[in-house]
């Protein structure tokens, strides 16, 4: 994925992610306004404690948030800190485990096409993502073709054409009730025939504890398989920044099941902090690949470890 | 799999059963346990935090009922405090003034606004009898207005026309108008998702209730949020005084503590709640069940669910036809233990049945080790293929081997093998009753000493 072409995405990123963090930030400043030092105290027990609610409220889970604040406590307990040498210690910790996996979606130009299906609970993101992808492609030059492979929800053939529109890409698609996996065959096929560069395939949103919609799913992966052995050559999980410890249960069964190659997480311009993505990525160590901060088009971002861990600690840049 | 709290407390007051009145440093621990478990459910940490207190100052000093142990009774405080912090059961739908009364549906993106806009129209347009008519201001999201067109044809609900690039507000309007002149009773109005810190879209909806005045505010939540249900709540409370809240995807297997998170900084009730993608998956709101579920207890329904989750549909045939023969081989009894470590072990099943009071104080009375699971598996595993086929090939020196082979004793092989001919005993009379297979995994019964 290139770096967006539009001026200022840096900035865009920081404005979606500091109304994301602010209470964060707000929640340590809190820990040093408190304290009998104006502006530094000692990280003890109970500042550490304090510390740990705050990953907690982040949704990193209570075993992540203790992980954090445990390692947290071995580098610096009992020294006198200030504010700042706090905030830049926790971002550290978290951006240690979120380094090793932040890697970006890369396009194998010996693919063709190279075969993107993109997964997730309902309502999580998919399609705008498939919309924000198609773009980035686009701008890299690549053709692209998507596949409306969610045959089930009602006008989600619609929602995705529109996206195509709005990118001057082709969106194969059969009538409603269709069986999803042939629609992503008949796609492939096409996309071969046209010489495309990305075929992108939406899904219908399907909670991960549905067997028979998971199922499915798996279905979807070995029809596509049988047109192209190599073929998904991603596997994208889509998770909605608010949804908390459920999304490790999610990437947990949607990886046994469509062997997931790698996240994205959305809706991070909102107050949810996203913080179990340092969760799953302790756990599962899948590449997380891009963030998405809006609804428009250029509302996709590369996920980066460092901006990502000092947003959720509020290090000033 | 999460650990259920009733196991966590059970480990804890172990030690102190029989005594008579919950002490502040019993209670203390406990309410630490209580907290990880609430957290683990997404229940927001400041809601967590008022919970615990309040629980911990009803429970120092209760006197242990002599039928329960103290665990159990700190299990009920937390229940009953939780029901009572979730509200009532489900509120109706208020439809309280002059037709047509307007119904908005507001939240976040993705939340599921159209689904359960269409599935509360078909509900009033059905069991209340009542005309309604949809219309969708959602003028952001590509086909959203689409959307809920297809869903009204599907549940025979009129939809407004739509009327490209109109306006949120004047779209309201013209719904407002439409359902007047045709004699509507209700008017649905589903919103665009938006975040509840975009100022430019909370004052469009500040709008649209102004000028339809609605007799329900809902606001549309997912089951599976985190810890920023409070923050979505309270926001979209403070700004349209919302009159309810609807949980959806409660057919996930989220723990649902956006539930108490919402409802505790809202004070709004949860009037209905969603479970499932058809358009007649609408419930209403059950304070207990949701209090269990969060609370890692489940219920009846998700033990079955689970229950059948874990069994394949081959095996589960494949272990009838051997039980109608009258087989149950040790390789069966395995495969059990499995499927019963899955399940969050012997507290893990009970917990999800409510009812079986009986079966939890018998637990509770025998003591039963978890590890036992454990080391059953690894004196199976000491087995040759065919003692595992045929157990009454095994004598003392095998047993001696088999204990030897698995780090257990002699004492543990016979107890296994007892359970086991206790099992296989009342599996044969289930498979002899050939209702198909049983839907419980059997076994719980089997393991409790007699
Ligand atoms: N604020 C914000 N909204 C987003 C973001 N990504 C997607 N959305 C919105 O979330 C809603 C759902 O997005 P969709 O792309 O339809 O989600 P989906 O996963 O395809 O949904 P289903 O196909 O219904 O399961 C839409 O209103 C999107 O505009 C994001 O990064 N930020
Ligand atoms: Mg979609």
């Amino acid at each position: 994925m290139s770096e967006p072409e539009k001026k200022g995405w840096f900035s865009r990123l920081k404005d979606g992610l500091k109304k994301s963090t602010s209470s964060v930030s707000d929640g340590i400043t809190g820990l040093f306004t408190t304290g009998v030092l104006s502006g530094k105290r000692k990280l003890d027990a109970a500042t550490l404690d304090e510390l740990e609610d705050v990953l907690i409220m982040a949704d990193f889970g209570v075993v992540t948030a203790a992980r954090v604040t445990q390692e947290l406590s071995r580098t610096r307990l009992d020294k006198e800190v200030s504010d700042e040498e706090i905030r830049r210690t926790l971002a550290g910790v978290v951006a240690q485990t979120l380094i090793p996996v932040a890697k970006p979606l890369v396009i194998d130009p010996a693919n063709r096409p190279h075969v993107l299906l993109v997964v997730g609970v309902n309502g999580s993101g998919k399609t705008t993502t498939i919309g924000k992808l198609a773009r980035q492609f686009r701008n890299q030059g690549k053709s692209v073709m998507l596949a409306a492979g969610d045959t089930f929800r009602a006008a989600a053939i619609e929602q995705l054409a529109v996206w195509g529109e709005r990118n001057g890409v082709p969106v194969i698609a059969k009538p409603v009730g269709s069986d999803a996996a042939a629609v992503a065959f008949e796609a492939l096929e096409k996309a071969r025939e046209q010489n495309i560069d990305v075929l992108m395939i939406d899904t219908a949103g399907r909670l991960q504890n549905k067997q028979g919609l998971m199922e499915e799913l798996a279905k979807i992966v070995r029809v596509i398989r049988k047109a192209d052995p190599a073929a998904p050559h991603d596997t994208l999980l889509v998770l909605d920044a608010t949804t908390g410890q459920n999304a490790v249960q999610q990437v947990d069964v949607f990886r046994s099941v469509a062997q997931i190659s790698g996240l994205i997480m959305t809706k991070l311009d909102g107050t949810a902090r996203g913080g179990v993505l340092v969760a799953c990525a302790e756990k599962f160590g899948l590449p997380i690949h891009a963030i998405g901060v809006g609804e428009s088009i250029e509302d996709l971002q590369p996920f980066d470890a460092r901006e990502f861990a000092d947003t959720i600690a509020g290090v000033a840049a | 799999m999460f650990e259920t709290l009733s196991g966590r407390l059970g480990d804890i007051f172990d030690k102190l059963r029989g005594r008579g009145v919950l002490n502040e440093s019993d209670v203390g621990a406990a309410m630490r346990e209580v907290r990880v478990a609430l957290l683990e459910a997404d229940v927001a940490l400041s809601v967590v935090k008022d919970f615990v207190e309040k629980v911990r100052e009803r429970a120092v000093g209760q006197e242990v009922l002599r039928s329960v142990t103290p665990g159990q009774m700190v299990v009920k405080i937390v229940n009953d405090e939780l029901v009572a912090m979730l509200g009532g059961d489900s509120e109706d739908i208020n439809l309280n003034a002059v037709p047509p009364v307007a119904i908005m549906m507001v939240g976040l993106q993705g939340s599921g606004k159209t689904t359960s806009t269409a599935k509360i129209a078909k509900r009033l347009a059905g069991r209340d009898r009542k005309r309604v008519l949809m219309a969708s201001l959602d003028t952001r999201r590509p086909a959203a207005q689409e959307q809920l067109k297809i869903l009204g044809t599907q549940i025979n609900v009129p939809t407004l026309p739509i009327i490209p690039g109109q306006m949120p507000l004047d779209i309201a309007k013209r719904a407002m108008e439409a359902a007047r002149l045709g004699g509507y009773d209700v008017v649905m109005l589903d919103t665009a998702g938006r975040l509840h810190v975009d100022e430019g879209l909370m004052t469009e909806l500040d709008s649209v209730k102004f000028s339809t005045m609605p007799t329900e505010i809902l606001l549309v939540a997912d089951a599976l949020t985190g810890q920023d249900a409070v923050n979505v709540a309270r926001q979209f409370n403070d700004r349209l005084n919302v009159t309810g809240i609807v949980l959806t995807r409660m057919d996930g297997d989220g723990r649902g503590g956006a539930a108490l998170s919402m409802r505790a900084v809202t004070g709004r009730p949860i009037k209905l709640v969603g479970t499932g993608e058809k358009l007649d998956e609408l419930d209403n709101f059950h304070p207990s069940r949701v209090a269990s579920r969060i609370l890692g207890m489940g219920d009846v329904v998700s033990l079955v669910e689970k229950a059948q989750e874990m069994v394949s549909e081959q095996d589960a045939e494949a272990m009838v036809k051997r039980l109608r023969k009258g087989q149950f081989t040790l390789v069966d009894y395995q495969k059990q233990l499995a499927q019963m470590r899955k399940m969050g072990g012997m507290s893990g099943i009970l917990g999800l049945l409510p009812g079986v009071g009986k079966l939890k104080k018998a637990l509770a009375g025998a003591n039963i080790d978890e590890s036992m699971l454990v080391r059953q598996d690894a004196i199976i595993n000491s087995m040759t293929p065919k003692e595992r086929e045929h157990t009454k090939i095994i004598a003392a020196s095998r047993k001696k081997r088999i204990a030897a082979g698995s780090g257990t004793s002699v004492q543990e092989v016979n107890k296994l093998l007892k359970q086991h001919q206790q099992m296989a005993d009342m599996m044969k009379k289930m498979g002899k009753g050939g209702k198909g297979m049983p839907q419980l995994p059997p076994g719980f019964d089997g393991l409790l000493p007699r």
